[in-house]
């Protein structure tokens, strides 16, 4: 069995024909979409055919996407380019406590700034309920950002209630739909959003781009500046190759949904199924079945996740985890420790989300060497002994 | 990331499991990440004879606690007193940054079961 990629939601290989398509507008088709003369005109015309592809893919007009560097930039000029524009109106922003970094840490550099932040809690399967957003609603709230599926276990958000509630109040919602694209259908006026942001990396499109859907007549500016592109919303050379191939995969993502959705779901519930048959002292992560078809988040009680990683990385297959080992900072896991999950189960958390180069055979592999690196790391665990119950029906309150 | 020699300890820990009737046993948690190691300690005549592990951690906690094991077998009560974090961390050829803390727990659990040692010595 060769190296096995089941961390998808981290990122994704280019597609062949998509990186293929993008190497012309590096070498042949290089001009500045800018410029005036054939070579510049010849890339404009290429980089609309994207915003249109793009566009088209979410259910929106191709005048209301820009392209960004990506997901981060996406959520931070959503988030700031909103609250900037409309600061006399209000200074409340509401989000929830499982977004991405790149949305939590706007949120915190703009609190710095005298914005007025709430950040929602979730349930135990990491879900924000649209009765709590109601509440927190003030007649100062002018955003409410809330991600469409957590990138880390899975769970999808009450969008289209949440959307329904900020039109209903006239507030603007931005949506993080980086982990949803390609994976669950993805429309800016079903989900009722005003501004949505799009990673290419996660949808088999290079790195490095994405875009950022802002509906028409939305209250919003700029947060770079120093050229007139994009229609003077966001400055700077375009990078056109990636832009294309963005558009690429978007257009693929799309049409590729259903029968995507039909492979994933079943890889990701045998392998869900596999792991709650043959390992004891485990919980899924996330909600059961308002879930991502290509999310498995399991903790395994006992152990630790970096460990569980680098074990499994030496049998070939690459995963992610929640523990605080492998963060940076570390800190769990935010995501988890705000579904209520201790310090020490979030540290036992292995993500595995798959991709549509994975097959059942290696799927059953995992299922094979799991078992045995889980009884090998808890053989070494202090937790172990201590907990230890022999029979799987007393772990039902472990 | 990690040198062959933390990989080579994570993937076949020396040491590793429980002695019954251990001399001496230490166990720390570690403030920073929230880990846990305790070490069993087996001395005789002021010499440590067996040492034994167990650790929830990442692999530079499984190695620097594996390393450690190794280094105090054979040792008297004194010189495994002198073993340092750094010392491990060298042991090992040397940990990432952000992953120093983690040689704290083998040496503070190696000391705290002295310590433990020495306490029922003394009765
Ligand atoms: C939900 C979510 N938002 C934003 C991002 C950031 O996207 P990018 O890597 O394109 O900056 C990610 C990727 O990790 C993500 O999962
Ligand atoms: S023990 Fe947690 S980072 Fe090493």
């Amino acid at each position: 069995m060769g190296r096995i990629y089941m961390d998808h939601s981290a990122t994704t290989p280019v597609d062949a024909d998509i990186a293929q398509a993008m190497v012309k507008f590096m070498t042949e088709d290089f001009g500045n979409p800018s410029s005036i003369h054939s070579f510049g005109r010849d890339v404009k015309k290429a980089v609309e055919e994207a915003r249109e592809k793009v566009a088209k893919a979410i259910g929106a007009d191709a005048r209301e996407i820009i392209f960004t560097s990506g997901g981060t930039e996406s959520d931070n000029a959503a988030i700031i380019g909103v609250a900037t524009a409309n600061c006399k109106k209000g200074s409340h922003i509401i989000t929830s406590t499982i977004e991405h970094h790149a949305v939590l840490d706007t949120c915190h550099h703009l609190e710095k700034n005298g914005f007025k932040v709430t950040y929602l809690p979730v349930d135990e399967y990491g879900m924000v309920k649209a009765e709590d957003v109601a509440k927190a609603i003030t007649d100062d709230t002018i955003l409410i950002t809330i991600m469409h599926a957590n990138n880390e276990v899975g769970t999808i958000q009450p969008i289209a209630e949440i959307g329904r509630l900020a039109k209903e109040k006239g507030i603007y919602f931005h949506v993080d739909a980086v982990q949803t694209i390609g994976k669950i259908p993805v429309n800016v006026d079903e989900l009722g959003v005003d501004l949505l942001s799009v990673s290419s990396h996660k949808i088999y499109g290079p790195k490095g781009v994405g875009c950022l859907y802002i509906r028409k007549g939305t209250r919003w500016t700029p947060i770079t500046f120093g050229g007139a592109q994009e229609r003077k919303r966001r400055a700077g050379t375009e990078n056109t190759a990636s832009i294309v191939g963005l558009g690429m995969a978007m257009e693929k993502a799309v049409a590729n949904l259903e029968q995507e959705v039909t492979k994933l779901t079943k890889l990701r519930d045998k392998l869900i199924n596999g792991i709650t048959a043959n390992i004891d002292h485990i919980q899924l992560n996330g909600h059961p079945t308002f879930r991502l078809p290509n999310n498995v988040n399991f903790s395994f009680h006992f152990i630790e996740g970096e460990s569980l990683l680098l074990s499994l990385d030496m049998k070939g297959i690459a995963a992610s985890s929640g523990s605080a080992c492998t963060s940076g900072s570390l800190d769990p896991s935010h995501v988890l420790l705000a579904m209520g999950i201790s310090h020490e189960v979030a540290h036992g958390s292995l993500r595995l989300t798959l991709g549509k180069m994975n097959t059942e055979e290696e799927v059953n592999y995992v299922l094979e060497v799991l078992p045995e690196i889980v009884e090998r790391l808890r053989q070494m665990s202090p937790l172990y002994d201590q907990n230890y119950q022999p029979k799987k029906e007393c772990c039902q309150h472990v | 990331m990690y040198s062959e020699k933390v990989m080579d300890h994570f993937q076949n820990p020396r040491n590793v499991g429980e002695i019954t009737d251990a001399s001496g046993v230490g166990e720390v948690g570690n403030p920073t990440c929230g880990d846990i190691m305790r070490i069993y300690l087996k001395v005789e005549d002021n010499v440590i004879k067996e040492v034994k592990f167990k650790t929830f951690g990442c692999g530079a906690a499984v190695a620097t606690s594996s390393m450690v094991t190794e280094m105090v077998i054979g040792k008297t009560i004194d010189e495994a007193l002198k073993i340092t974090n750094q010392a491990v961390a060298e042991a090992l050829d040397g940990l990432p940054p952000a992953k120093m803390h983690c040689s704290n727990l083998a040496a503070d659990a190696l000391h705290k079961a002295i310590e433990d040692y020495k306490n029922k010595l003394a009765g």
